[in-house]
């Protein structure tokens, strides 16, 4: 293999690594526009609490699958409280008041988590060994392995749960048609109780799995950030869409990083942003979203 | 008491200052600005200033999501398009302030037209990332585009000067801030009264139901994001000139978010709302440090734990609140107790 097409495949391995923790973030977000209409800019404050309090709890002396059962349960309360006082009083209200709400709860999240928790970088006690794992001297450590098994795992969940349980089931159809569902004797307010609830541990979950790869401090959240190109490239309803973005989104980020970081130093946190400000051009509603149509 | 007001044409009804109170309110208020540097001190000089800055780049972000209905997570952008291009024709060609600060105004509309194009068939929550990915574009521009910015480094501006006289005191800076604050919201306040702030407000309420009574889309919409790009830049060029240094790390996307946070609290689509908004939020940051050092004298926790980010949560927790509770903002609370005094002792 000549050293060219070696360092490129390389970077295609790490960018599908980098892309499944994408992917993983951008699935929080499906979660929730698939059942309220709502994009929660507040998610990658989600991810960043649900690790700080996981950290905490293992700094005390909790196990550590202990700490992430305690924290998932956290989570839980945390956005069903978070959905009941901040988003509930705005239903039905239209996108300009949902996107700005979650923005201003995102900010706010945030600088409470480094009020409290402090800016200082924390090393995870990771139970992933950070060793490094070799394919024909492609080189990928094991947590990385871990991330792309975790995000496959979660599409196929996924999958079954919008699919088969009753739960589910009763989210794509207030998604579908809020009244219609209503009549139908889904509780809507029970259904997005436990979207938020859901997506908040699901949020936490990955905040820890990300904590255990990259350093953990208040920049933890701005990897939702990066997972918005991927949500927009992906179409914002579809989960397999949301995975498949995040992972072009991570290898196209890997790549600009090997190749053109030398000539245009930090150019790769760009590249997500690009993308998405490309892909709205050509298709408004994203590459899989579907266009919605107004009545006057 | 007085009575209701009854207008008899459609001059009457758009006109600005419509009652003779009005226009002494007024008056006296504006009497008390010119003079403040007499009687408010240096504390209070800094404080208007920044306010009148702050109330610039506000309005043109209300030009443009309040009035408009266009999101925009990408001000602070043009405020720094504002900064820097005033600083580097400052520096680099020795124009005086005249020139950079519509100079600044210029480049910024001229990117917003760049942005408001392609921009032209988003909405909503897509319109609000596009922007926010151009934001985050042009901060990077100008963090590493050394040899045009000089990135990190900063560019150190001189003071403005006037006939030969540098303003570089607070108190002049005080007088050419006011001037342009008092003049760009006359020209806000004029232009919503226009065929061009109804054609805004129209795509606002229902944009497909404004083009079909005959508003051109296209056309007002990129107007509209080449005004509030106006705005942010000459608000820009304010700020470069009032810190005489310019630094990337001041336009980042919490910069944007404080400007959406001013128009919510303030009220969207509101003139008045706007320079409430701006004001408050100003002054805020010096309320949340006196009211943590008085806590932190009683509770440990708070002792001396004052930083920006007790600001930020702060600004968070307003969005949220006003949002939920006051969607109107202050202007809201403003007509309230106007109209409950102005009707006393009838409730309406």
């Amino acid at each position: 293999m000549s050293d060219g097409l070696f360092f490129f495949l390389q970077l295609v391995a790490s960018g599908i690594a980098v892309g499944s923790l994408y992917a993983l973030a951008a699935l929080g977000f499906v979660l929730i526009y698939k059942a309220t209409d709502i994009l929660n800019f507040a998610h990658g404050e989600a991810m960043l609490i649900g690790a700080l309090v996981c950290y905490t709890l293992v700094m005390l002396g909790v196990p550590f699958l202990w700490a992430v059962i305690i924290t998932g349960g956290l989570a839980l309360l945390f956005g069903m409280l978070t959905e009941r006082l901040v988003l509930r009083p705005l239903v039905g209200e239209g996108q300009f008041s949902t996107v700005m709400i979650t923005i201003g709860l995102s900010i706010f999240l945030r600088s409470l988590a480094g009020i409290i928790f402090g800016h200082d970088n924390k090393v995870f006690p990771s139970p992933f060994s950070k060793a490094p794992i070799s394919f024909h001297g492609i080189v990928l450590s094991e947590t990385h392995l871990w991330a792309i098994g975790i995000s496959a795992l979660m599409v196929i969940l996924f999958f079954l749960f919008f699919r088969y349980s009753r739960l589910g089931l009763s989210m794509r159809g207030v998604a579908n048609d809020l009244d219609t569902a209503m009549l139908m004797g889904i509780s809507v307010k029970r259904v997005f109780a436990m979207t938020w609830g859901l997506s908040f541990v699901i949020a936490a979950l990955a905040g820890i799995f990300l904590a255990n790869v990259m350093v953990l401090n208040i920049g933890l959240a701005l990897v939702a950030i990066k997972a918005f190109p991927a949500v927009i490239l992906g179409g914002m309803e579809s989960i397999p869409g949301a995975i498949i973005g995040g992972i072009v989104i991570g290898i196209l980020e890997t790549l600009v990083g090997g190749y053109l970081d030398q000539t245009f130093p930090g150019v790769r946190d760009l590249t997500a942003f690009v993308v998405l400000f490309i892909v709205l051009m050509v298709r408004p509603y994203g590459l899989f979203g579907k266009e919605e149509i107004e009545r006057v | 008491m007085r009575s209701k007001t009854f207008r008899e044409s459609y001059r009457e009804d758009i006109q600005i200052f419509n009652t003779v109170w009005t226009k002494s309110w007024l008056t006296l208020f504006l009497v008390a600005l010119l003079t403040l540097p007499w009687w408010g001190g240096p504390y209070f000089v800094y404080m208007a200033n920044i306010s009148g800055i702050a109330i610039v780049a506000a309005l043109g972000l209300n030009i443009l999501t309040g009035f408009t209905g266009q999101i925009s997570l990408g001000h602070a952008a043009f405020v720094a398009l504002g900064a820097y291009s005033a600083a580097i024709l400052a520096t680099r060609f020795g124009l005086p302030f005249w020139i950079t600060l519509p100079g600044g105004g210029v480049v910024a509309a001229a990117f917003g037209i760049l942005l408001g194009l392609p921009c032209l068939r988003l909405k909503g929550l897509y319109l609000a990332m596009a922007t926010m990915s151009f934001g985050i574009v042009v901060e990077y521009a100008v963090t590493h585009w050394e040899s045009l910015t000089m990135g990190v480094r900063g560019i150190k501006v001189p003071s403005p000067s006037l006939f030969g006289y540098s303003l570089s005191s607070e108190s002049s800076m005080f007088y050419l801030i006011l001037a342009v604050v008092i003049l760009l919201t006359a020209a806000a306040k004029n232009l919503m009264r226009t065929r061009v702030g109804r054609a805004f407000v129209a795509i606002r309420d229902q944009d497909i139901a404004a083009s079909v009574i005959g508003v051109n889309l296209t056309q007002y919409k990129v107007m509209s994001f080449a005004i509030s790009a106006f705005y942010a830049g000459v608000a820009g060029g304010l700020y470069a000139y009032s810190i005489t240094y310019l630094h990337p790390e001041n336009f980042t996307l919490l910069l944007s978010i404080e400007y959406i946070a001013m128009i919510i609290v303030g009220g969207l689509g509101s003139i008045l709302g706007t320079i409430f908004g701006a004001v408050f939020l100003t002054v805020m940051p010096d309320v949340i440090k006196a009211c943590l050092s008085l806590l932190g004298q009683h509770v440990a926790f708070f002792h001396g734990s004052y930083n920006e980010e007790w600001n930020i949560a702060t600004f968070g927790l307003l969005i949220m609140l006003f949002l939920i509770a006051e969607p109107t903002g202050l202007n809201g609370i403003w007509v309230r107790i106007r109209t409950s005094f102005k009707n006393w002792p009838f409730t309406y």
